[in-house]
């Protein structure tokens, strides 16, 4: 093999060495740096949305209600007179924290779930592994309805209705992924080695199955915001007037047929475009988590 | 090697192929030239990374995508290979020319009855009738030796062992008995008397059949044993082209000269593999000459008695028991058990050295987890240093302080290195986890000491195993096993991962270090030459059991039980084909 030229690795911090990574990653894919950057921008728009927005999204101005995107009002105004543009810049924040917190919970509990159903087996998987299935047994959204409506009506128990039902993909996959690995020499060598289980799954196999956990999270951080959007629009969690994507889109749906098309296609699209940016993300994200990419 | 005609059947001229990487381009192979007879068999050696697949594959037009064979020919009786049309090869392989791969098990379809498969590829390329197929395809079972074929054919490839499965894939490449058959690193993987068997095969076939045959080995020895002619390829290029006896008698090229000394003989010692390390790097510093019994004591280390290991044979089946037990509790249960280790004793002594010997399936590395106690015995005691380490549950032992006295090396480098810690945290993790609290600067001391007593170059111990290749993970994996200086060192097959030259270089820092370090040897592995390099003595296991003990140098050269005669007259062996070239196995 031909010697790619390296700079000398022990003056490199680790930070340095990630950033190298980085670049190396997303210059081998267009798609990749697409993604980075389209995802770069929601989180810019997240943090800092209520600053650069034109018009304060809860102001409303009956007199111009209900007007067509200009160059006043980039996306149009709705039936209240407030600016389209500026909603749907300030609802990132709320539907990426939705989508980021439910995510880091099933990922966290799912992790954990996984690993010890994959690594003890037995009657810890077959207990686990059942319980999943029973969640898995509902329609998902309507067992999200069910609690949100059972818990009450509010953004946290959207949040943890979401975390719920995606909980089963992370345990399924973190168990695979440890159920073939618990046998591999590397594991012996750390229990050789004087690991204890807790040690041996936390430190030694838990980071190997990053890679496809990884694409996992980014592909749910699409469905997450999809569903807090979904359960809006049905009415449940967030309420009017905060701006979120799901309720304008469901605002919006009654104008369609008046012939006012921007009220529900600009939240709308900022969702698609959401969704599509996570989907994109997932290979850049494992190729970013996995050592065997790095020269 | 008889009268060979003057036109052979595949020439390969000058050929080059290049691969297109991430790196730039590489040349795989630079005007690589061979020829085959008809009515002979050639061998293509050399170590990984030669370019012996690579030339079969480029012949065969099944080269990977970003290979491309820039210049050269290979002309297949009248027929050039290289740019031919797909379809045109299509129709060649299989019928005219066709391959065996190194896994059979693989290369089978796993939801496919073996018989069909063999009935799939006589459809495809013969004129046999659809009534006679079923036929045919029983008599090419038979051909390659499987008992009780007509019941075969309706087996699964899961069914069937590795050697039956590569027995059925030599069935499938001789179906419509094409003029030369490629077969690739055939018998990897086989045990020694397998080896034999499916060699044997592949021997007698081809030449009832007046066809030509490759052999692509990285074993010098099995190479001597069934080629005429062997042509030695090292990084890409041929080095060497002779009859086999010639290359060993009189070998020109040092490559030829350095895979001979490193291929361990029944009469080599470790001082001959010495010079195949000097060849190799210079790294490896020359351990002074002491006589490597000095150091053996006659206090037991290891005491083993009663040993058994027993498994339930199907899960399901003692799920059925379960029930049985809650419908029926006055039934008592059958026991359905399968015993891997049945009632094994043996000792080993302080300083030695002992060789774990058998064929796959023999129980010899179920026996090496239990004494390493990463595996609970189901009966009998393990006796370390005159402490019953057995009643320690498997689950508590990383905690025990024996833990840091009994530590082994692994079979595959590769998958025993987590594939997400660097050299350094490797090779450090050990001490971090059992050894005496130190600070980084020590640690890092300690760890550069371990790399420079495995040869291992201190600037590798920031990558990461995908980052080293298989010889360097080896010292990975040797440093780290002998990190905390433990009293009991188990090596499972640490070199048959390896190249040759690798393997002589591994064998003899595992030597020194015996010796300087003192430490006590259960050395695991199918190699019996190997194993009579390293070991003082040598416990040979069959089917759960101790076939045998004795003396290393006595009972391999004169083995009392008929198993172990079996084995030691499987090897492919380079002095003795030198002599008799065709012993018959028992």
């Amino acid at each position: 093999m031909a010697v790619i030229e390296q700079p000398d690795e022990r003056t490199e911090t680790a930070l340095a060495a990630w950033w190298r990574h980085f670049r190396y990653v997303v210059s081998e894919n267009p798609v990749t740096l697409f993604a980075f950057c389209l995802f770069g921008m929601f989180v810019f728009l997240a943090f800092f949305g209520p600053w650069i927005v034109p018009f304060d999204p809860l102001a409303s101005d009956t007199s111009s209600a209900l007007q067509p995107p200009s160059w006043k009002h980039w996306f149009g105004t709705d039936n209240l007179g407030r600016d389209v543009f500026s909603r749907v810049v300030v609802a990132t924040r709320l539907d990426f924290m939705i989508a980021f917190s439910a995510v880091a919970i099933s990922f966290v509990v799912g992790s954990v779930l996984g690993c010890l159903s994959g690594y003890y087996g037995g009657w810890t998987d077959r207990i686990v592994g059942r319980s999943i299935d029973t969640i898995m047994a509902f329609p998902l959204f309507v067992l999200a309805m069910g609690i949100v409506a059972a818990l009450g009506n509010t953004v946290e128990n959207i949040v943890y209705a979401t975390a719920i039902i995606n909980l089963p993909f992370y345990t399924r996959v973190a168990r695979a992924e440890v159920n073939i690995r618990r046998h591999a020499g590397f594991v012996d060598a750390a229990k050789l080695a004087g690991n204890s289980d807790a040690r041996l799954l936390t430190f030694h196999l838990f980071p190997n199955i990053l890679p496809p956990m990884m694409v996992q999270v980014s592909l749910n951080l699409g469905w997450a915001i999809l569903n807090a959007a979904g359960l809006s629009f049905i009415g449940l969690g967030v309420r009017p007037p905060a701006p979120e994507w799901g309720i304008m889109v469901a605002e919006g749906a009654t104008f369609i047929v008046s012939g006012q098309w921007w009220l529900a296609l600009f939240p709308g699209a900022a969702l698609m475009l959401a969704v599509f940016c996570f989907n994109l993300l997932g290979d850049g994200l494992r190729d970013l988590i996995d050592p065997q990419r790095r020269t | 090697m008889t009268d060979t005609p003057a036109i052979p059947l595949l020439a390969i001229k000058d050929l080059t192929v290049e691969f297109k990487t991430r790196g730039g381009v590489v040349e795989a192979l630079h005007q690589v030239g061979f020829d085959v007879y008809k009515r002979e068999m050639v061998g293509v050696v050399g170590e990984s990374g030669s370019g012996k697949s690579v030339t079969a594959y480029t012949v065969m037009g099944i080269l990977d995508r970003a290979g491309r064979a820039t210049s050269g020919t290979a002309n297949f009786g009248g027929f050039e290979m290289i740019g031919a049309r797909e379809k045109d090869l299509r129709a060649l392989r299989g019928r005219e020319a066709s391959m065996i791969f190194q896994s059979p098990r693989t290369a089978l379809n796993p939801i496919r009855k073996v018989g069909k498969q063999i009935e799939d590829v006589l459809l495809e390329h013969t004129a046999v009738h659809r009534r006679d197929v079923k036929q045919k395809a029983i008599d090419l079972l038979a051909q390659v030796r499987i008992l009780r074929p007509e019941q075969r054919y309706h087996a699964y490839p899961y069914e069937l062992s590795g050697g039956m499965c590569q027995r059925v894939m030599i069935a499938i490449a001789l179906a419509c008995e094409p003029a030369l058959l490629i077969a690739d690193e055939p018998t990897t993987g086989l045990d020694v008397t397998t080896q034999k068997a499916t060699m044997d095969i592949v021997r007698d076939l081809t030449s009832e059949r007046n066809m030509a045959a490759i052999l692509i080995t990285h074993d010098l020895g099995l190479a001597a044993r069934y080629c005429q002619r062997i042509v030695v390829m090292q990084k890409g290029l041929v080095v060497e082209a002779a009859l086999t006896e010639e290359l060993f008698h009189n070998p020109q090229h040092p490559y030829t000269k350095k895979l001979i000394k490193a291929t361990p003989r029944t009469d080599s010692r470790l001082e001959d593999l010495s010079e195949v390390s000097e060849l190799n790097e210079a790294t490896v510093a020359t351990a002074p000459a002491v006589p490597s019994d000095a150091s053996v004591q006659t206090r037991p280390l290891l005491e083993v008695r009663g040993l058994i290991k027993e498994y339930p044979l199907h899960e399901t089946a003692e799920r059925r028991r379960l029930i049985d037990r809650i419908l029926r509790p006055n039934l008592t249960p059958k026991q359905a058990t399968f015993r891997a280790v049945d009632e094994i004793s043996f000792t080993v002594n302080a300083g030695e050295s002992v060789g774990l010997v058998g064929e796959s399936g023999c129980g010899k590395s179920t026996t090496s987890s239990m004494v390493t106690r990463l595996l609970d015995p189901t009966a009998g005691t393990i006796l370390f240093d005159g402490e019953d380490i057995g009643a320690i549950p498997a689950r508590k032992f990383a905690r025990s302080p024996l833990r840091s006295s009994i530590q082994m090396v692994f079979q595959d480098p590769t998958e025993s290195l987590n594939p997400r810690f660097s050299a350094f945290d490797a090779i450090a993790e050990p001490l971090r986890r059992l050894g005496d609290p130190m600070n980084r600067a020590v640690m890092a001391a300690r760890i550069e000491e371990l790399a420079a007593l495995v040869g291992l170059p201190d600037e590798l111990l920031t990558r990461f195993p995908h980052q080293l290749s298989g010889g360097q993970k080896a010292r990975v994996g040797i440093a780290r096993a002998i990190a905390l200086n433990p009293k009991l060192l188990i090596l499972d097959e640490p070199t048959s991962a390896l190249d040759v030259s690798v393997q002589a270089v591994v064998l003899l820092l595992l030597d020194r270090l015996r010796r300087e370090l003192g430490m006590t040897y259960i050395f695991v592995s199918h190699d019996l030459n190997v194993v009579r390099l390293l070991c003082n003595r040598v416990i040979v296991m069959n089917e759960g059991q101790i076939v045998e003990t004795g003396d290393a140098e006595e009972l391999l050269s004169n083995p009392r039980e008929a198993y172990t005669r079996a084995l030691v007259d499987a090897i492919p062996n380079l002095s003795r084909e030198r002599t008799h070239p065709d012993l018959v196995l028992v």
